[in-house]
């Protein structure tokens, strides 16, 4: 609804446009594109407007409805609920090389995911400093580094939690005589 | 601060040592250093090659500063060897390494220590007059360099004028004018938001490539060290992450 706010589009330039203007994202599947402008179309948000034919397959053109522009507006004056889990594969990865292995294997993978994170931070921020990237990359990119910070905060943090970890002592047995 | 801003004396020799890129500039040897009992390097080595943009990373207390200190001569290490140019830097006097740091070291620090009586042009110029170089010349090279990192429209104005981001571009400046084969950077944007420090790190990344010099950035924050092409992690006194070399 976002993208047809700024003009009426068939489902061909949608795709094309929501690919382009989030670059960083996966790209939408045409399934997926005409699925939801059937959903739409049925809530009364969307509606066809023409149809087209230019070098090719018709194509039909929609354009957003009043109520659709309602909807719109009311959803980007929501905020979204923070996630009640949050997953963290690099815990659950650590957690098992210290059951199958022991200290050195758990400080082992998380020094190499910390590599790696370090990388793909280098990457959105050569990005970042590329005068030809968009203002949608550029938000795209604050984003994922702000994430990586975040692991990275985490990873830096079971480093010295796993150096510091003291293996519990066994029992001594209880000798009867 | 006296210790790497130029004390007048001799003239320095301004000038950057560019040997050929990938080649090392500067390098520590197994250094070790201690305040009084408490030890802040452990066995330290590390390379930094010409062009190359290091950073130098790890939490409060771990000895990277202290790491920063030692390469650029302001500290001498109680074991091993700092060597730059083919010189062993840790085993000359103090006047010999102050020549060389007004020569061929730029130092920028988290809070620039710009002097709040002077002109942006004025505190650019500085490291070239206490160097015996004329005021007409000084100048006119401090203005490039303001031009360099977008603050030429600051020339006339003074610190307290200001943004913290423009006070820290200033500072860059002087750090840079007289042409040093090596920039240290010590926490350069610890002071300044995310943009304002982002606008920093790009304008440094791009002059010191343009200009061939190399940098050393010590920082805590991971974003800033992503500015870098390698990083290696100080834990402790010691490095974590392999070698320094």
């Amino acid at each position: 609804m976002g993208l047809l706010a700024g003009g009426n589009r068939h489902g061909y330039d949608l795709k094309h446009e929501h690919d382009v203007t989030f670059a960083a994202a996966k790209p939408l599947a045409f399934g997926q594109v005409y699925a939801t402008i059937d959903r739409l179309v049925k809530k009364g948000h969307v509606e066809a407007v023409e149809v087209e034919r230019v070098d090719g397959p018709d194509r039909t053109v929609y354009c957003l409805t009043d109520a659709g522009r309602v909807e719109l507006e009311r959803w980007l004056s929501e905020v979204e609920s923070p996630v009640p889990h949050v997953a963290n594969p690099f815990a659950v990865k650590a957690t098992i090389a210290m059951l199958v292995g022991d200290r050195s294997d758990a400080t082992a993978y998380l020094a190499a995911q910390r590599a790696a994170h370090v990388e793909r931070m280098r990457h959105f921020t050569r990005l970042k400093t590329d005068p030809a990237t968009s203002l949608a990359e550029l938000l795209a990119a604050d984003y994922a580094i702000a994430h990586l910070d975040a692991d990275l905060a985490w990873l830096d943090l079971a480093l010295d939690r796993v150096a510091a970890f003291e293996v519990p002592r066994p029992a001594h047995p209880v000798v009867s005589t | 601060m006296n210790q790497v801003l130029p004390v007048p004396s001799e003239s320095a020799t301004p000038g950057l040592d560019t040997g050929p890129n990938g080649s090392v500039a500067l390098s520590a040897l197994s250094i070790v250093y201690s305040y009084g009992r408490n030890p802040a390097l452990r066995g330290v080595s590390v390379e930094l090659r010409h062009g190359e943009i290091l950073a130098v990373t790890g939490p409060s207390g771990s000895g990277k500063s202290t790491l920063m200190l030692c390469l650029a001569g302001i500290l001498v290490p109680d074991v091993g060897d700092v060597s730059f140019g083919g010189r062993i830097i840790s085993a000359e006097s103090e006047a010999e390494r102050s020549k060389l740091r007004r020569s061929q070291f730029g130092v920028l620090f988290q809070f620039g220590q710009l002097v709040p009586e002077l002109t942006a042009a004025e505190n650019v110029a500085l490291p070239l007059l206490l160097a015996g170089i004329k005021r007409g010349a000084a100048l006119s090279a401090a203005s490039t360099w303001l031009e360099r990192f977008c603050v030429a429209d600051l020339a006339g104005s003074r610190p307290p004028e200001m943004s913290g981001g423009q006070a820290q571009r200033v500072a860059a400046a002087r750090a840079m004018v007289t042409e040093p084969t090596v920039l240290f950077a010590d926490e350069p944007t610890g002071a300044l938001d995310a943009l304002s420090g982002e606008h920093l790190m790009t304008q440094i990344v791009r002059v010191a490539r343009e200009a061939g010099t190399s940098v050393v950035i010590i920082t805590h924050d991971a974003k800033i060290a992503a500015y870098a092409e390698r990083e290696i992690v100080v834990r402790d006194g010691m490095i974590e992450n392999g070698t320094g070399v």
